[in-house]
């Protein structure tokens, strides 16, 4: 497996597309894989309480998508140093969360990568991913 | 609230900031495969220097290491969190009671900016320390007038040694349009329904013309009952005689398109991007702002004959849109 270079990247450049399919077990595997037991990320009668027709996806799995989403287009050796996510509306059971990536600068070995990610809500997180790339 | 209970609130929750929200919180257990394997495979995550070591000798880490956003695993509470937290554990659950306690009860995860120092080794051990940093002015916002609060937190391991640094911000907000809440005998939950097209105002002035579209499947046009002059979009006097009195007809629903834009950008949710924002010329010689379906971007031509269509958007609510001729 190769990583791109930051000298190989267009601005603009855009990542390849994934839509995302939300389950069920999606949303309360990722839950739990990042320890959050917080009930309205595994429990639909407690989302179902507070207002929400269904469980939804904790912030944690969100990121998680994203990261593997861009270091898979990436590639392996290509570092992740920072993170910063806009949230917006939530990520449910049944959503096509539409992931898109664009290349928005290159600096050095460096390079910011804007993903977004939309469903029927709207936009569920744009995140800024900061990558140090090999010379 | 008064303004000297609101400058109590005030001078409350700003003793929060700087302030810890506990003690520094140990990871219950050091990186380790087993947590990173169970995290990859609800990502959908194939990294070889998450889930192999002979892969990972292939990379510039040379040995497993923890997918980077996994930082904040590491030291979640886990099990305890499901209980919820009526009785605050912390400054932070303090802070939050003490505004959900003034009405400001709707909270959200605005923001989030992670810096990773290094990718995590397997066995490491992940202290953070969380401060209070930042609670801005009281502010209005889409979901309600509140405070944004900004925690940061610090992390490093076993050796001191720094692993990386959190910001989070949250909204803490009292709800603009508070949801029904259910009845003490169990009646329906109010649940929040995925969005839609954003209603019209429907007043005194026009909330009639809306009916008639959605009990009779009409397009009226408001008649002044002194002079008959038509008018349209409806507004309370006649702009010929000055006459308020008013009935309406019934437009034939034919028309031509006057002119148009394709709208792709705002995008709000409940519409389907880009939509073909038009004029018509009604046949009753009115003109009338719509929306263009069952026509492809390119076949759009100013002066084509257009035929009305009562819409029924998934809630039920009804709106004349224009479709091609047939």
């Amino acid at each position: 497996m190769t990583t791109l270079k930051a000298n190989e990247l267009e601005t603009g450049q855009a990542l390849p597309d994934l839509d995302f399919k939300t389950t069920t077990t999606v949303v309360a595997g990722g839950a739990i894989a990042s320890r959050d037991y917080t009930p309205v990320h595994h429990d639909k009668a407690a989302a179902i309480s507070q207002g929400l027709p269904d469980m939804f996806m904790n912030i944690l799995t969100t990121q998680g998508i994203c990261s593997r989403y861009v270091t898979d287009w990436a590639g392996p050796d290509a570092i992740v140093t920072r993170v910063k996510t806009k949230l917006g509306g939530p990520n449910m059971p049944g959503d096509t969360l539409k992931i898109r990536g664009k290349v928005l600068s290159t600096d050095g070995d460096a390079a910011e990568i804007e993903v977004t990610g939309n469903n029927a809500w709207g936009n569920h997180v744009t995140a800024t991913f900061s990558l140090r790339l090999p010379a | 609230m008064s303004d000297e209970k609101k400058q109590a609130l005030e001078a409350e929750i700003r003793s929060y900031v700087g302030k810890p929200i506990g003690p520094e919180v140990i990871g219950r257990d050091p990186v380790n495969e087993p947590m990173i394997r169970q995290w990859c495979d609800a990502m959908g995550e194939s990294h070889p220097a998450y889930l192999d070591v002979d892969g990972a000798k292939g990379t510039v880490h040379g040995e497993i290491v923890a997918p980077p956003t996994m930082l904040q695993a590491w030291v979640m509470e886990g099990w305890d969190m499901h209980e919820g937290y009526d009785e605050p554990k912390n400054e932070q659950h303090r802070l939050h009671k003490l505004l959900a306690d003034n009405g400001y009860t709707g909270v959200l995860g605005t923001n989030t900016e992670e810096n990773y120092t290094r990718y995590l080794k397997l066995g490491e051990t992940v202290k953070a320390l969380t401060v209070i940093d930042e609670i801005s002015e009281e502010k209005a916002t889409g979901a309600g007038i509140g405070y944004f609060i900004t925690t940061k937190t610090a992390f490093e391991n076993q050796d001191g040694e720094e692993l990386g640094s959190m910001s989070f911000r949250v909204l803490r907000f009292k709800p603009a349009n508070p949801q029904p809440t259910a009845s003490a005998a169990g009646g329906e939950e109010a649940v929040a329904q995925k969005p839609s097209r954003i209603k019209p105002p429907m007043g005194h002035d026009n909330g009639w013309w809306w009916e008639r579209v959605a009990d009779d499947g009409v397009i009226p046009i408001q008649r002044c009952t002194s002079c008959e002059k038509l008018r349209h979009p409806p507004r309370p006097m006649c702009d010929g005689c000055g006459h308020q009195g008013f009935d309406s007809i019934d437009a034939s629903g034919k028309a031509t398109l006057t002119t148009y834009t394709v709208v792709h950008y705002p995008q709000f949710p409940g519409y389907e991007y880009p939509i073909i924002s038009i004029i018509v010329d009604l046949e009753e010689g009115e003109r009338m702002a719509s929306s263009l379906i069952d026509c492809e971007r390119e076949d759009v031509k100013i002066g084509m004959a257009l035929e009305a269509v009562i819409h029924e958007d998934d809630d039920g609510f009804k709106i004349p849109l224009f479709k091609p001729a047939s």
